[in-house]
């Protein structure tokens, strides 16, 4: 029983660890099967974390810094839009520039507003997104087995990580079955028959980094005002990389980042969870293998042992008009 | 005549007075940013004590890298800033070097030990502070199990943590102590996230107070701690105001001491070099007890905080030093 304890504490963290990378993959989904790869996930997430924690600091309302976060966030997809649709500039470039803009920005910023270097005060109550607890919740907490696990994995989250979860099969049913979808995946793959068709190419990759812009205000503000109480520098660290990782890992499909991500955050509560102890015959095993393992796992999915990871054939190539 | 005369004297009498009175102090902060409330900020509330009572003004570089803290120190040190305070054990080396090229300055590291004759070294006895607020959690735990979260892996911190353990021993000898480290880079000082996630394993498995030594990443700690009705401890500043109510005691490291007392040795030409060990003797290190926490602590608590500091500084409590051989005892 001692161990099903620790189980149902490593799930709740897995769960916890896995909402930012889950709403940043399924950007990374829309912008990179419109063709549009992007780098700048990390960079994004950072900045709507910035502008999350300040919003919901001055106006005392989480939903007003959900809505700031997500204006940046789109701002930052439209200057990458601008740079890689419009002028048709190296995506890769553009990417890595405004991750760079983003790390420099929110300090600075955070620095001339508040003085904290580069934190933002604290938010608090009505400012935060607080945990939900799940009707019944405290009633279900002695049935064995599902009741800890209903209490403490399904209740208790905040409002964003239930939809984090309606977010997958939405982002699946927008993307498989309506009409918007196929042209964004068309635009990704053969973009040059979508102009045939008549639809314009730019407009179609202009609307998929939006939607990658809105999911990214998303995670950013989760971590800012949900998972902590304050934006503080360079707080994304590096998860717009593992939840890039992770879209690759479950090849550009929506269910399956949702399962990738839930691994790489199970990973990383594992490693959380294992610091420090040792596992019987093995000895204490260092938790810097469970923090590469997301990484290392990518690279032996790309070169090719896990199937094959093909991205979408357009991605990375902007689109000229032929004359 | 007499008029070069009055004018030499003149100018030799504002010469002694600027002598006097002009020190150009600098500060270099550690990595985790002036307003960390709690290491760094520490150091410039000492400088702006200084600068508020003397009037005289210093100059303050918070480096964002640990490239960087070499570079801003011989550059204070170039430009003829005297006395040159650099707080974190991360500029050890650095100072090492650039203490060398300039002999006629006079610098300060804080939290590790430089040996030339123009540095003064400045370090605690963070296992006294740390067996103090360990006694008031072993006592306010009513699971018997207390956590500790610290930043980077390093001795320093393992120094935090084994002091703790020892009080909480001291306690309640069958408590039990969960420890984590944030990471084993400079960004575990930056990361609330992890520190917080790490605290919620530990809560989830039974501890009620949590000892956060993780610079800005304790913040994390405390919220989370908060967050779930426990108690955290903060560390180096007084965090007590933080989450009142919710942070039983702060082990308060007085690093603005250091700073101070740099600048105003310097300032009255008595700045000596060596290493300077601050204990709970010297009230260099110490539990913080305000209106924010004094519901917490009990008096019977508070009575046994006082006798363990009398205790230390009578030497019948002896708190096992980590860094002295690398283990802890328990």
């Amino acid at each position: 029983m001692e161990n099903f304890d620790i189980l149902v504490s490593i799930l709740g963290s897995t769960v916890r660890l896995s909402i930012p990378l889950l709403f940043t993959a399924l950007a990374g989904l829309f912008s990179e099967r419109a063709g549009i790869f992007d780098i700048g996930l990390e960079g994004k997430m950072l900045a709507a974390a910035f502008a999350s924690a300040v919003a919901a600091y001055l106006t005392g309302s989480a939903w007003l810094g959900l809505l700031a976060g997500i204006a940046i966030s789109i701002l930052f997809s439209l200057v990458h839009g601008f740079a890689s649709i419009t002028n048709r500039g190296n995506q890769i470039v553009s990417g890595v520039a405004l991750n760079f803009v983003a790390i420099g920005l929110t300090v600075v910023l955070g620095q001339a507003w508040f003085g904290q270097g580069g934190r933002t005060p604290q938010v608090s109550g009505e400012g935060r997104f607080s945990p939900i607890i799940l009707p019944g919740a405290d009633a279900m907490r002695d049935v064995p087995i599902i009741g800890p696990l209903y209490a403490n994995v399904i209740s208790g989250n905040n409002i964003l990580t239930y939809m984090a979860f309606l977010a997958v099969p939405l982002a699946w049913w927008v993307l498989f079955r309506t009409r918007f979808g196929l042209r964004l995946r068309a635009v990704g793959e053969n973009p040059g028959a979508v102009d045939t068709a008549g639809i314009s190419v730019t407009w179609m990759r202009y609307r998929a980094v939006i939607v990658a812009g809105f999911l990214c205000g998303f995670s950013g503000t989760y971590l800012a005002i949900a998972q902590s109480a304050a934006f503080i520098n360079n707080m994304s660290a590096g998860k717009g990389y593992i939840a890039l990782a992770a879209l690759i890992f479950a090849k550009w499909r929506p269910v399956p980042v949702m399962f990738a991500c839930l691994l790489f955050g199970f990973l990383d509560a594992i490693a959380n969870f294992m610091q420090g102890k040792s596992v019987p015959l093995i000895g204490e095993v260092p938790v810097q293998i469970f923090q590469a393992l997301p990484y290392i796992l990518t690279c032996v999915l790309l070169a090719g042992f896990i199937g094959v990871a093909r991205a979408p054939k357009a991605g990375g190539v902007p689109y000229v008009k032929e004359r | 005549m007499k008029k070069t005369l009055l004018t030499l004297m003149a100018m030799a009498a504002m010469s002694a007075t600027a002598l006097a009175a002009e020190i150009k102090p600098a500060l270099v902060y550690g990595t985790g940013g002036k307003f960390d409330k709690s290491f760094n900020e520490a150091a410039y509330g000492g400088a702006e004590k200084f600068k508020e009572e003397t009037g005289v003004e210093y100059r303050d570089f918070e480096p964002t890298s640990d490239t960087q803290g070499e570079q801003a120190i011989r550059n204070f040190a170039s430009r003829g800033y005297n006395p040159v305070v650099a707080v974190s054990f991360a500029w050890t080396s650095a100072m090492e070097k650039v203490a060398a090229e300039f002999p006629d300055t006079k610098f300060v590291i804080v939290d590790a030990v430089v040996d030339l004759p123009n540095v003064r070294s400045v370090v605690y006895k963070e296992e006294e502070g740390s067996y103090l607020v360990g006694l008031l959690a072993g006592m306010a735990s009513e699971t018997g199990k207390v956590g500790f979260v610290g930043g980077m892996d390093i001795p320093l911190i393992r120094k935090f943590g084994c002091g703790y353990v020892q009080g909480v021993k001291a306690a309640n000898p069958d408590a039990e102590v969960f420890q984590n480290m944030v990471g084993t880079t400079g960004a575990a000082w930056n990361d609330p996230v992890r520190a917080g996630e790490l605290t919620k394993n530990q809560i989830d498995q039974g501890a009620d107070v949590i000892y956060a030594a993780a610079g800005a990443s304790g913040l994390g700690v405390l919220q989370t701690a908060a967050d779930n009705d426990k108690l955290g401890i903060g560390v180096d500043s007084n965090q007590n105001h933080l989450h009142p109510g919710d942070v039983l005691t702060s082990m308060v490291k007085r690093v603005d001491l250091a700073v101070y007392n740099a600048f105003k040795d310097t300032q009255g030409d008595a700045f000596t070099a060596g290493v300077q060990s601050l204990g709970v003797e010297q009230d260099g290190v110490t539990y913080a007890v305000d209106e924010n926490n004094k519901e917490l602590i009990t008096p019977e608590m508070q009575a046994a905080a006082e006798k363990a500091k009398a205790d230390i500084i009578a030497g019948t409590v002896k708190v096992h030093d980590y860094m002295s051989d690398n283990s802890c005892p328990n």
